[in-house]
């Protein structure tokens, strides 16, 4: 049945997207050594956390056929609020706690003011995105935060770096990743978000609070890009009010790699996560290519769009 | 017997200066199938609307089984047992059959899905339709119109209803799914379900309705027994005038061919097609949805190109017509997808009228607003489009007055050779009269015109020509004359 083939091709599509990219990267001479050992792996799952965690919210407003713009910001501001909070005295749980909240808040913001001024998501985000940059230099007073030690710290590498086990923020990633999936699939709050963007007056009409579960999705998305940013903070073990700068376009351009469509009512976890990680390993590929920044920017451009498009011929002569 | 089930007593309700409903009243019994009639603007969606818990009357008592009657959003209605079957499709098209038939009462244990049960539920709700292998897990955009109408159908039944409010279900459905339909209305009627059926095809309430209520000007105006309705009464009432024929005869006589289509073809929907359209020729074109008709229609317009075969246009042939060339050649077309193909809904009449040909109204690309207005001006004069000014957004006009902006767009490009797709689609019977009344008028004044449409008393009412299509095949082609309604089905169908 060839019904089945294309569901198995809509379903594998990121996957074999992403054997591709790592096909081609072992081949050359100049990264056969390295590139495919475990090492290096590590290396790309580490990098890719920040995407991840972020695509996990942003497949969730994709999916109820919304965006959200604001992201990068989102990062730079919870990540430097976490910053002033340990040079306060706070500890690595309350700060991740107080970095996750105010995302959350920050995403409540935008899911209210889309669903309650009944405004376009695009263009609210667009607004939150300058206010959250604005408010990370106002209070980082224009400079980065710096504090000393705190555990927050060795979130995202290991005690010994040359060793087997991966980062926290690995395992982090991947438990949130399950579980959003699970949320998304197998809850009726995770349905109602795919039939809020696939048709939303039905939804409406079904009695599904519309309003009430838009503001709930961005607020929980939100959650997670406060996560995203406690740990680029933990990254770069200081808070920069300008770090992450067009974040979000990496971030929903890992959604949509991932089969979800901009018009809402489709994506996977589990294709966005793969998207994350096709544009990590585009990237340590790259550098270890030794090809510089900007044509790795046109790689992930050309991906992009080669990726959508691919997307589209496979579901076939449906519109 | 008892008090009837659904009672509403002077109903009003006004939006800004607009009084919509001036007093409207209905009864509707148990187990009975209730036509309610009425032209496009009468108030019969403000009533529907709330009835289904959408708008709240400004006056009026509403009771459902003796009890007050007052839902205050789409929810509550559907709760308190009054279901409601849109006319546009309101299915999430991504989730699966299952999962919309259950959207907003979905079997759950602490937010979790309960798939076996919500399996068995959707499976009941179809099976009281009569359709017991539905494929449950499929998602929802895969299925034709009228699966998914079925599907809605299903839905609404979850909670089992005692009203069920139907709102033009058969505009998009083909003869045999309609058929399909009144089964199912039968079987709900059976069980005791009361049904309030909207439709603009008024032989239908003959056939399925047990009474009436028609409604013109947000006002009831009358109320029956269907057994003793006629068509011509039904007419009489809701446009407060008898209409002696629906169907003015223009004269015309056929001249010389004007578009001659050879071998044309797109597979798979469309195998190779010949016909010939002569000077002042209305040609129909029948046959079920997905016979091909408006795969010819778009083939013939360059609309969709075509694999094999030519279109040749005042006898010069072109073997791959493109929609510029067209127009540019004197064809218009009409899509059967008003809201979606034909108009700007958010432009204004103005430039909706215009938009073919917006580079005659200007010079060097700078458009003249003025001479604009003035040509659009002609067109709602002419064909009585009401509006209140050629500057209202065409989104915000009735949908027979949206067909005729788009009619007077092919008239002021001008087109010679119009191809509607089901002009009078969703469109209620007074316009209905205008456009046939219009299509006439081009006929004589040596137009041509290919008309396709689902229904058969227009084709016979208007055409010279008819011919039927059947998968993909224009399987037979006669003059008005040798056709009857039977007859047309017959070939529709394939058993010729």
């Amino acid at each position: 049945m060839t019904g089945t083939l294309r569901r198995i091709a809509a379903k594998g599509g990121p996957f074999i997207g992403l054997i591709l990219v790592i096909a081609l990267f072992s081949a050359p001479a100049e990264t056969r050594g390295y590139f495919l050992t475990y090492h290096n792996f590590k290396i790309i799952f580490t990098q890719s956390v920040i995407v991840s965690i972020g695509a996990l919210g942003m497949t969730m407003i994709i999916v109820s056929g919304a965006i959200d713009l604001s992201v990068g910001s989102t990062v730079a501001l919870t990540g430097v609020a976490a910053a002033l909070l340990i040079q306060h005295g706070w500890g690595a749980a309350p700060a991740t706690l107080a970095a996750v909240a105010l995302g959350g808040a920050i995403g409540l913001l935008n899911g209210a003011a889309v669903a309650g001024l009944r405004m376009p998501s695009f263009i609210i985000t667009l607004g939150m995105l300058g206010i959250a940059r604005g408010t990370a230099k106002w209070l980082a007073d224009n400079q980065t935060v710096n504090y000393d030690a705190s555990p927050v710290n060795g979130w995202m590498t290991t005690a010994n770096p040359s060793g087997h086990a991966l980062p926290a923020g690995v395992w982090l990633a991947l438990a949130l990743a399950v579980a959003t999936s699970v949320l998304l699939k197998k809850t009726v709050f995770g349905r109602h978000i795919f039939a809020l963007g696939s048709n939303e007056a039905a939804a409406r009409l079904c009695g599904i609070p519309t309003v009430r579960l838009q503001v709930m999705v961005f607020a929980l998305a939100g959650c997670f890009f406060g996560l995203s940013g406690l740990l680029q903070l933990s990254r770069l073990r200081l808070g920069d009010p300008t770090v992450a700068v067009g974040l979000e376009l990496d971030i929903i351009a890992a959604v949509i790699i991932g089969g979800a469509s901009l018009n809402g009512g489709s994506g996977t976890v589990l294709g966005s996560i793969i998207g994350a990680l096709i544009m990590a390993v585009l990237r340590n590929g790259s550098q270890q290519m030794g090809w510089p920044n900007y044509f790795q920017e046109i790689i992930i451009g050309v991906v992009i769009i080669a990726a959508v498009f691919l997307d589209r011929f496979r579901r076939g002569g449906r519109a | 017997m008892t008090g009837p089930r659904l009672r509403l007593v002077g109903i009003r309700k006004a939006f800004g200066a607009t009084q919509a409903l001036a007093s409207v009243s209905l009864e509707v019994a148990a187990g009975e199938v209730h036509a309610l009639v009425g032209e496009n603007g009468a108030g019969k969606s403000t009533l529907l609307k709330i009835l289904s818990g959408v708008h709240e009357p400004d006056a009026g008592r509403m009771e459902l089984e003796g009890r007050t009657y007052s839902p205050a959003r789409p929810s509550d209605a559907r709760a308190l047992g009054v279901g409601m079957i849109y006319q546009e499709v309101t299915l999430a098209p991504h989730l699966s059959v299952r999962e919309n038939i259950l959207l907003g009462a979905e079997s759950s244990r602490l937010g979790w899905i309960d798939a076996r049960a919500s399996r068995r539920r959707a499976q009941e709700a179809l099976a009281v339709l009569g359709y017991d292998h539905f494929p449950l897990e499929r998602a929802t955009g895969e299925f034709t119109i009228a699966e998914q109408q079925v599907i809605e159908i299903a839905r609404a039944l979850l909670l089992k209803p005692r009203v069920l409010i139907m709102d033009e279900p058969t505009s998009s459905l083909t003869k045999s799914d309609t058929e399909r339909l009144f089964g199912v209305i039968g079987r709900l009627r059976a069980q005791g379900v009361s049904i309030i059926y909207v439709s603009h095809f008024l032989e239908e309430f003959l056939r399925i309705g047990d009474r009436y209520t028609v409604l013109k000007d947000g006002e009831t105006v009358g109320v029956g027994s269907m057994g003793e309705a006629t068509v011509d009464r039904l007419v009489a009432l809701m446009t407060g005038r008898p209409v002696s024929d629906l169907y003015p005869r223009s004269e015309r006589s056929l001249g010389e061919p004007v578009l001659e289509a050879r071998g044309l073809g797109r597979s798979p929907r469309l195998r190779p097609t010949s016909l010939t359209l002569r000077n002042g020729e209305i040609f129909g074109l029948a046959g079920l949805i997905g016979a091909g008709r408006t795969d010819l229609a778009r083939a013939l317009f360059g609309l969709d190109r075509a694999d094999t075969g030519t279109v040749a246009v005042f006898g010069r042939p072109e073997a791959s017509p493109s929609p510029r060339g067209s127009w540019a050649r004197g064809l218009g077309f009409l899509s059967e997808n008003r809201k979606e193909e034909g108009l700007m809904l958010n432009l204004s009449v103005r430039d909706n009228i215009t938009m073919t040909k917006a580079g005659a109204f200007g010079r060097l690309g700078w458009i003249s607003h003025t001479r604009q207005s003035a040509a659009s001006r002609r067109w709602v004069g002419d064909l009585a489009i009401k509006c209140r000014d050629s500057d209202q957004g065409v989104g915000q006009l009735s949908g027979g007055n949206q067909q005729k902006v788009a009619l007077a767009r092919l008239l002021e490009h001008p087109a010679r050779i119009l191809i509607l797709d089901e002009p009078t689609r969703g469109i209620d019977v007074g316009s209905k009269a205008q456009i046939y009344e219009i299509i006439g008028r081009l006929a004589a004044a040596g137009k041509s015109v290919i008309l396709v449409s689902s229904y058969l008393p227009e084709l016979l009412g208007l055409c010279d020509t008819i011919g039927v299509m059947h998968r993909g095949e224009l399987v037979a082609v006669r003059p008005r004359g040798e056709w009857s309604e039977p007859e047309l089905l017959r070939h529709a169908v394939g058993r010729e």
